[in-house]
């Protein structure tokens, strides 16, 4: 396939996935959006007031950061994990698999596609953060650059789960049994300051933490760990993941006989 | 004459110890209308998986239009659409738009794809349901819409896997015009089929495959000389109490009103006509008993069977 006609195959991907995630958009950009407008109401105003200031800023401003990065971080999981594990269900996925488009298309279809989808979320909810708190940026690119790092990131993380998945439980066993222990304990909601001794090493563990730090540096200039290293680990793990699930495609194990 | 599709010494076996291909060779020539025939299990649908790349072959080659599946997958898997026996497109997405991201997935430009789609969808009676959901969409529709999703990168050769299978005798036959008018424009076409008549109808060659081997591989004109014996049914005016009997030819009764009988090759049916009428039996009607080459089909599966079981 020429370079202009992998470029085709790449959006026909790509449009698909959003085309996608707009026509179920009550399932997909709707509930986050409650969600996260709930946790602002309920962590931000209601109970944030009593905490008082964490690491010398209001407990609405040091949770927003975190809460938009959680979006993007699920968002982006979700969608390329149900999305591609449905195209297996269904052996829809078979068109692409008989069509001459390298596999890295596929790939990166589904990745872009996954990520849009988180960013479209972050992007809602970084609007509706708006009615509880301001947002001043610190470091645009660090922000920028973060968040499509762990959008990228989840979305790997969402195919990989959709190759192996053998039913739709086992799509949702790792967003509720590992994704969503690590997010809640990965310093949304708190400062890993607050910890001690063990519980803080542990908590450095957490890939989830870095993103959620990085991320609040790039709007509160406010970091527990440091951001250099945040994104070197993150692009290894990218690059790291990526080859692994162009390794899969390219066995065509789980997916061809 | 160029060869659309070279099958060289194919095996498969599956995870499970399964020897579902053993050691097959075959060739089909561009232009031809080729029956690939075989019993349920006889790996038909493995040939076919491991053509399109969905299956991975154990060893052997497979070349389309010269182009090596392995070494040349790009131009190989344009050369080739597939229409699967199982459903296999999103149940949730318009008619319209599964045609068209086909189209995107082989590189083809926007406003090619859409302009295509719109030829295809009209081509097989879809074009009013394109944007309906295909999951609303009835079984000879769904079959159509993936004929014309396969067809919609104008491959060289098109794969049927049991194309008209569940589907309404009225639509089969026009599926069959649609089918042999894009084979005369030039479309080499490869199908399995469970209905011979279609075969028949529709091939100029075949193979047959019965546990993992090609059995027969010969035109469907040739094969259908080697034809022994046929079957007829004579239907009858008179109600038959007992079959007659009549020199050099084997009746039985096969309904009140029906005779069957066995004509060998060469011999003639006057006698049997004149012999019926001396005997005050008048023929109404006469047909063949199954399909000719589903007499041959079954003598050679069974043949096949009989010298298993002998070895």
């Amino acid at each position: 396939m020429s370079i202009q006609e992998q470029w085709i195959a790449f959006l026909t991907i790509v449009r698909k996935e959003v085309y996608r995630f707009m026509r179920i958009w009550m399932q997909t950009l709707l509930p986050p959006a409650i969600t996260m407008s709930l946790y602002f109401v309920v962590f931000g105003s209601l109970i944030g007031s009593r905490i008082g200031p964490m690491e010398g800023f209001s407990y609405m401003e040091f949770v927003v950061p975190g809460l938009i990065m959680m979006s993007v971080i699920t968002n982006s999981y979700s969608n390329v994990a149900s999305s591609f594990y449905s195209a297996k269900f269904q052996n829809s996925v078979e068109e692409m698999l008989v069509s001459p488009m390298p596999n890295y298309i596929i790939l990166l279809g589904y990745l872009v596609g996954g990520s849009l989808r988180g960013l479209a979320v972050g992007l809602i909810v970084t609007l509706m953060s708006m009615f509880f708190t301001d947002l001043n940026i610190h470091s645009l690119p660090v922000m920028i650059g973060i968040v499509l790092l762990a959008a990228i990131l989840f979305s790997l993380m969402g195919f990989l789960n959709a190759v192996y998945a053998n039913s739709f439980d086992d799509i949702s066993i790792i967003p509720t049994f590992i994704l969503a222990p690590l997010t809640y304990l990965g310093g949304v909601f708190y400062s890993i300051n607050l910890l001690s001794g063990i519980w803080r090493d542990l908590s450095l563990l957490n890939p989830i933490l870095y993103l959620v730090n990085a991320f609040r540096y790039g709007i509160l200039g406010l970091s527990d760990i440091d951001v250099a290293s945040a994104f070197i680990g993150v692009i290894i793990f990218v690059v790291l993941l990526f080859l692994y699930a162009l390794r899969v495609l390219n066995v065509g194990q789980k997916l061809r006989n | 004459m160029t060869i659309a599709l070279k099958i060289q010494n194919l095996t498969k076996q599956y995870d499970n110890g399964f020897q579902a291909l053993k050691h097959i060779d075959l060739e089909v020539e561009e232009g031809d209308f080729f029956a690939l025939l075989g019993p349920n299990g006889a790996g038909k649908s493995t040939t076919i998986g491991i053509l399109c790349s969905l299956v991975r072959k154990t060893s052997g080659s497979v070349s389309i239009f010269g182009h090596d599946i392995d070494e040349d997958f790009s131009l190989a898997k344009k050369q080739i659409g597939v229409v699967p026996q199982e459903f296999n497109f999103s149940q949730f997405e318009p008619v319209e738009q599964i045609v068209i991201s086909q189209a995107g997935y082989y590189g083809l430009p926007r406003a090619l794809a859409v302009e295509r789609t719109e030829k295809y969808l009209r081509q097989l009676g879809l074009w009013d349901k394109r944007h309906v959901a295909a999951r609303m969409l009835s079984g000879g529709m769904k079959r159509r819409l993936m004929i014309a999703r396969a067809l919609i990168h104008e491959p060289k050769l098109l794969i049927l896997d049991e194309p008209t299978a569940g589907v309404d005798i009225e639509l089969r036959r026009s599926m069959w015009d649609f089918l042999r008018d894009i084979n005369a424009k030039g479309t080499t076409i490869i199908l399995t089929t469970h209905y011979l008549e279609e075969a028949e109808s529709l091939c100029r060659n075949l193979a047959i495959i019965d546990q993992g081997q090609i059995i027969e591989n010969s035109s469907v004109k040739n094969l259908l000389k080697t034809l022994n014996k046929e079957t007829f049914l004579l239907d009858t005016l008179e109600a038959i109490t007992q079959a007659p009997k009549i020199n050099d030819y084997v009746l039985r009764k096969a309904e009140d009103h029906c005779l069957e009988v066995e004509v060998e090759k060469g011999q003639s049916l006057n006698q049997l006509f004149a012999d019926l009428s001396e005997q005050g039996i008048n023929v109404l009607s006469m047909r063949n008993k199954t399909n000719r080459l589903e007499e041959l089909f079954v003598s050679l599966i069974n043949k096949d069977k009989v010298s298993e079981v002998v070895a």
